[in-house]
């Protein structure tokens, strides 16, 4: 069970990293809406991971993005905040105690619950990444308004991605 | 401690992103030369800021002798560029003496006394005879246009019967055809913006915004815009065309001017009084 639960992360990073690289680093409408998917992975790590091991996958997969965007460091602090975002409210909205869902997607945790949770940790990612690339408060406003649409792009694709693979198990 | 520890492990993901973060924006700040340009440009910008604000009354009151040095630094130029485009290149085999090659220098001058409301309008400038300066010498402003001629001349200072007098007249052309015509203020004009331009041929066809320039036989160096047509339809009942002119240069907002100095202005003088008198 933990194993396979291993291995299926691993293939997920591969492939979502494998995507964006090779295919969403290209795409971009009117320099305004950029998706970034590969976020999908983080979001749907099992909830039982330790809070140290989340950070350190979320640094280093922003490390390799960053590495393929020549961003070196962006990436990695908009996944940290991410990984932060996603503690919270996992802490906040989910009880530990008598729960055995393994990973937090949509089949398992149902629409309403998925999408609030993606809304916050993609606006989260988000923010922080464009406006650590962009640097400056003079562009603020141009700079949210990238934010906003990059945000309903990468979440319009992710709630694509959950549907598509789209497993529900009885409650 | 131990209370401490407890504190830290309670809260360990957002200690967890406290560090994390620090190390992306650090690698951020450090990596990446875009982002240390800005956050270097955006401290010195506002440490220059500062400064610039300190320094505002200084640099005003300067700015006078600013203006001097800009003034005469651009005659020097203009003389320059004049030594350059006026060489004869028939006479240049012979020449030997490259001052002769200019027929024309400059010398700026600042204007100390002005006037645009008189019938007769007469300026004073800063130069006089010390300056080399003598009376019927051209007088153009820095930008664009005419000003006058000199009048009389002082040891240190000069007047000028300026473009606004009923005694200036300036030989011009039209640029598009070269129709020869001569500038004056005109009798019942005192809009210091306009001039009339008499004497043109009727068969020319002129249209609005021509430009007029000068033409060089009086004491100004060809080719200065002096202004555009402005109303061509001026009944006169002569044989010659009568043209309003729209002035390039602000007669009332008069800085400083630049003197036109003929170094061939004697000789022609002297040549054309051997003529007799045949008008």
């Amino acid at each position: 069970m933990n194993s396979k639960i291993i291995l299926v992360n691993i293939f997920r990073w591969f492939l979502l990293l494998f995507i964006q690289i090779l295919l969403l680093r290209n795409l971009s409408f009117y320099g305004l809406a950029t998706p970034f998917v590969y976020i999908i992975f983080l979001l749907l790590l099992p909830f039982k991971i330790p809070n140290l091991l989340l950070y350190l996958i979320a640094f280093f997969t922003g490390l390799t993005l960053d590495a393929f965007y020549d961003t070196m460091g962006v990436h990695a602090a908009a996944c940290v905040t991410l990984a932060f975002v996603r503690i919270s409210f996992i802490t906040v909205t989910v009880n530990k105690d008598n729960f055995d869902e393994p990973e937090p997607t949509l089949g398992n945790m149902g629409f309403k619950w998925f999408s609030i949770y993606a809304i916050f940790c993609t606006l989260a990612h988000h923010v922080v990444l464009f406006f650590l690339e962009t640097f400056r408060l003079t562009e603020f406003s141009y700079t949210l308004l990238r934010c906003l649409f990059s945000s309903l792009f990468t979440l319009f694709l992710i709630i694509l991605i959950e549907f598509i693979f789209y497993n529900r198990k009885a409650r | 401690m131990r209370n401490l520890w407890i504190f830290i492990n309670r809260y360990n993901a957002f200690f967890f992103f406290i560090i994390f973060f620090t190390i992306g924006l650090i690698l951020t700040v450090n990596n990446n030369s875009y982002q240390r340009s800005v956050a270097v440009n955006s401290t010195n910008a506002v440490v220059g800021k500062a400064y610039n604000n300190l320094n505002v009354l200084k640099k005003y009151l300067n700015l006078g002798d600013v203006n001097d040095s800009l003034a005469s630094e651009n005659a020097k130029l203009k003389t320059e560029l004049l030594t350059l485009k006026n060489i004869d290149s028939a006479k240049d085999v012979v020449v030997k003496d490259t001052l002769s090659k200019s027929q024309y220098t400059y010398l700026s001058a600042r204007v100390i006394k002005n006037s645009i409301t008189l019938r007769n309008n007469v300026i004073t400038i800063n130069r006089g005879k010390a300056d080399g300066l003598a009376s019927g010498m051209a007088v153009i402003s820095p930008g664009k246009g005419v000003v006058g001629y000199i009048r009389d001349v002082s040891d240190h200072l000069a007047t000028i019967s300026s473009l606004l007098h009923k005694d200036t007249k300036v030989s011009v052309t039209l640029k598009k055809n070269n129709a020869l015509g001569t500038l004056v203020w005109g009798t019942k004009n005192s809009d210091y913006r306009k001039a009339y331009l008499k004497d043109v041929p009727n068969h020319f066809k002129i249209a609005l915004k021509d430009t007029v320039v000068t033409s060089g036989f009086s004491s100004f160096p060809p080719g200065i815009p002096v202004g555009r047509v402005s109303n061509t339809g001026i009944a006169t009942g002569d044989n010659f065309l009568t043209i309003e002119i729209e002035l390039f240069n602000d007669f009332s907002t008069l800085q400083y001017v630049y003197v036109i100095k003929d170094k061939l202005a004697e000789e022609q003088k002297s040549l054309e009084s051997k003529l007799p008198n045949e008008q």
